[in-house]
C-alpha cells in the first residue's frame, strides 16, 4: 500500500494539480458527465454550458469539474476543461486521452487510465447536452460524441484495466 | 524549506554514531570474515561482536542471531524455510491478513507451489489478532504461527505472549518484530517466540541488513545457498559495516515517553481541528510512534503531495500511492470502505521530532484538507445518492 509511482509526476501535472483550472461547479449546467468509482478511488463530475459561436456552431462556454482523487485524476481533470473550454462541440468531441497526456507533458503508465475517466466525464457531459435535445436537432451531432466516447474506453480496456468499469 | 520527515515507518535516517561506528569497516577493515588472514579476522571479529551486542538486546545467544539483507529476507527465509523442513506430511501456517506483503506473497507462494496450507486470521476492527482465535485455527498438521509484533500501517501491537502462551511450544511460532524493536520490550524468551525478524534501517541503523533470529534446535532449513557462513545456515558475504551498524543501533535503544506525548498531541489535535476525520487503529495497544487517520471525502496520494509540497514526508494506504490500484490490505481488513481507506494519511514520528514539527504539520493538514475538499465537492455523496 504505502506505497510507490508518484515521485514520477511532470512539473506541468504537478502544477495543474496545485493550481486547478476551472475548478468547481456550474449551476443550471447544460451538460453533467459523471464518471469513476469509489472502490478504485475516483470520481470526476464535469459540467458543461453550451453557447453559440460566430459560425453559429454549438460550444462549450464555460466548463467546470469537480474531483475526489489522486494527483494524476485532478490534474487530467483540469488540462481536459482547459482543452475542451471555447472548443465547438464537435471539436471537443474529438479529443483523446493522449492529447491529456500530452498537455500534462505525460503520465506514470499506472496513471494513464485517470486521463481516460477525465475523456470520458467530457464525453459524459456533452452526450447530456444532446440528450436533453430535441431529438431531430441533435441525431447528427450526438453520433460523433458517441464514436469518441468508445474509442476512449476502448484504449481503457486495451491497457489491460477495466476502466469500462469504471463509468456509469 | 524546512523539511519534516513524519515517516519513520518507512525509514529513519542513521544515527551519526552508528554511522561513524560502520566507517572503518568500508576502507581500512575491509576483509572478508571468511578469509584466514589477519584482514578476515578483524572482519570476523566485528562480526561476532556485533552478534554478541543483538543477543544481548533479545535476551538470546550469540549462535541463535543470524545475519540477513533485511527483515524482508528474514521473513521468506521463516516461511519458506520451515515450510520445506516440514514436508512429510503436507504443513499448515497461521498468520494473519495485516502481515507485512513480505509475510503474505511468501505464504501465497508455498500455497501455489502447493507446499502447506494457510491461514489468514482476521483482525478486530481495531486490527488486533486475538489470541483466542489462533488457538481455534490450529490443526494437527500446523508446524508455523507467524504474526507481526507492531502493524507496520496502523501500528496496532499485537498480543504476541498471549499467543505464546496459547501455543506453549508446542508449535512454532514467529513474529516479524520489524516496527516494535525501538518501542517494545524484544526478549524473545518473554515473548515465547521461536523467530524473530527486525531490520537495521527502521531503528536509525543502515539498510540492507537485518536479522533473523533462531530459537536453538527449531526446524528450519535454509533457502540460500553458496557458502557456508551464519553456521551453514544463511549463504553470501557479510555484509560488514552493516552488521557492526545494525549492532549500534541495537545498543542505542533508548525508550522515552516524548515520543508518546508528542504522537498523542498529534492525534488530538488532527481530531479536534480537522473536521470528519477519524484515527485508524487502536489508541491504547498501538506503536508510540504511530499515527494513522481518514479524511473523509480526501484522496491519500493528494493529501500526500500536497503536505510533499510544504517540506512535510508522510504517507498514504491509498491505492493511488501503490502501483496494484487496490487500497490497503490492513484498513481494509479492518472494515474500512475503499474511499475511506483512500482518504487516509500515516505520520510516524521519529526521536528527533518536536512540538513545533507537529503544530506547522497540523496547520498544513488542516490547509491541504479544505483545498481538496474544494477540488472534491459533493462528488461522493452524489455517487452514492445515485447508487
Amino acid at each position: 500500500m504505502f506505497w510507490k509511482s508518484m515521485n514520477n509526476y511532470t512539473k506541468r501535472t504537478l502544477n495543474q494539480f496545485l493550481k486547478p483550472k476551472n475548478r468547481g461547479k456550474i449551476n443550471n449546467p447544460d451538460g453533467v458527465g459523471m464518471v469513476g468509482n469509489p472502490v478504485c478511488g475516483d470520481l470526476m463530475k464535469v459540467y458543461i454550458k453550451v453557447g453559440k459561436n460566430k459560425k453559429r456552431e454549438e460550444m462549450i462556454k464555460d466548463i467546470k469539474f469537480e474531483t475526489l482523487g489522486c494527483v494524476a485524476a485532478v490534474a487530467s481533470s483540469s488540462i481536459t476543461t482547459e482543452l475542451a473550454k471555447n472548443k465547438t462541440l464537435k471539436q471537443a468531441s474529438k479529443i483523446t486521452k493522449d492529447e491529456i497526456v500530452k498537455g500534462l507533458g505525460g503520465l506514470p503508465r499506472e496513471k494513464v487510465h485517470c486521463s481516460i475517466l477525465a475523456n470520458q466525464a467530457l464525453k459524459k457531459a456533452i452526450d447530456d447536452y444532446y440528450s436533453k435535445l430535441p431529438a431531430s436537432s441533435a441525431a447528427s451531432a450526438k453520433s460523433s460524441a458517441r464514436a469518441s466516447a468508445k474509442t476512449a474506453s476502448a484504449a481503457g480496456r486495451k491497457r489491460g484495466r477495466s476502466y469500462a468499469g469504471k463509468a456509469f | 524549506m524546512k523539511r519534516i520527515y513524519l515517516d519513520h515507518a518507512a525509514t529513519t535516517p542513521v544515527d551519526k554514531r552508528v554511522l561513524k561506528a560502520m566507517l572503518p569497516y568500508f576502507t581500512r577493515k575491509y576483509g572478508n570474515p571468511m578469509s584466514l588472514h589477519s584482514f578476515g579476522q578483524e572482519a570476523q571479529k566485528a562480526v561476532e561482536e556485533a552478534r554478541i551486542k543483538v543477543a544481548d538486546f533479545f535476551n538470546c545467544s550469540p549462535g541463535e542471531i543470524f545475519f540477513t539483507s533485511g527483515a524482508t529476507e528474514s521473513n521468506n527465509w521463516v516461511i519458506k524455510g520451515v515450510v520445506r523442513a516440514h514436508q512429510s506430511k503436507k504443513p499448515h501456517i497461521i498468520t494473519s491478513a495485516i502481515e507485512h506483503h513480505c509475510i503474505l506473497e511468501a505464504c501465497e507462494s508455498v500455497e501455489k507451489d502447493g507446499l502447506a496450507e494457510v491461514t489468514y486470521l482476521k483482525p478486530d476492527p481495531r486490527g488486533i489478532i486475538f489470541s483466542e482465535s489462533v488457538r481455534k485455527a490450529i490443526k494437527n498438521n500446523t508446524v508455523l504461527v507467524s504474526v507481526m509484533y507492531v502493524n507496520n500501517e496502523i501500528g496496532t501491537r499485537e498480543p504476541i505472549e498471549e499467543i505464546g502462551e496459547v501455543l506453549e511450544g508446542r508449535i512454532l511460532f514467529h513474529t516479524d518484530a520489524t516496527q516494535a524493536v525501538s518501542h517494545f520490550n524484544c526478549d524473545v524468551k518473554k515473548l515465547g517466540v521461536d523467530f524473530l525478524s527486525m531490520s537495521g534501517h527502521k531503528i536509525y541503523g543502515p539498510k540492507g541488513v537485518g536479522i533473523l533470529y533462531i530459537k536453538k534446535g527449531s526446524l528450519i532449513f535454509r533457502i540460500q545457498e553458496g557458502g557456508a557462513q551464519e553456521g551453514e545456515m544463511r549463504a553470501g558475504t557479510h555484509n560488514v559495516p552493516g552488521i557492526v551498524g545494525l549492532a549500534k543501533a541495537v545498543e542505542l535503544i533508548k525508550k522515552d515517553k516524548k515520543i508518546l506525548q508528542l504522537r498523542n498531541y498529534l492525534i488530538s489535535r488532527v481530531l479536534k481541528e480537522v473536521p470528519l476525520s477519524r484515527l485508524n487503529g487502536s489508541l491504547d495497544k498501538r506503536s508510540p510512534n504511530n499515527a494513522n487517520f481518514t479524511f473523509n471525502n480526501i484522496e491519500g496520494e493528494s493529501l500526500v503531495m500536497l503536505l510533499d509540497g510544504e517540506g512535510i514526508a508522510s504517507s498514504t494506504g491509498s491505492a493511488c500511492s501503490s502501483r496494484s490500484l487496490e487500497p490497503s490490505h490492513v484498513l481494509s481488513a479492518i472494515g474500512l470502505r475503499p474511499e475511506e481507506a483512500h482518504g487516509s494519511l500515516r505520520l510516524t514520528l521519529g526521536k528527533d521530532t518536536t512540538k513545533k514539527d507537529i503544530d506547522f504539520t497540523v496547520e498544513k493538514i488542516k490547509k491541504a484538507v479544505a483545498k481538496l475538499r474544494e477540488i472534491s465537492g459533493n462528488v461522493l455523496e452524489e455517487y452514492e445518492q445515485l447508487h
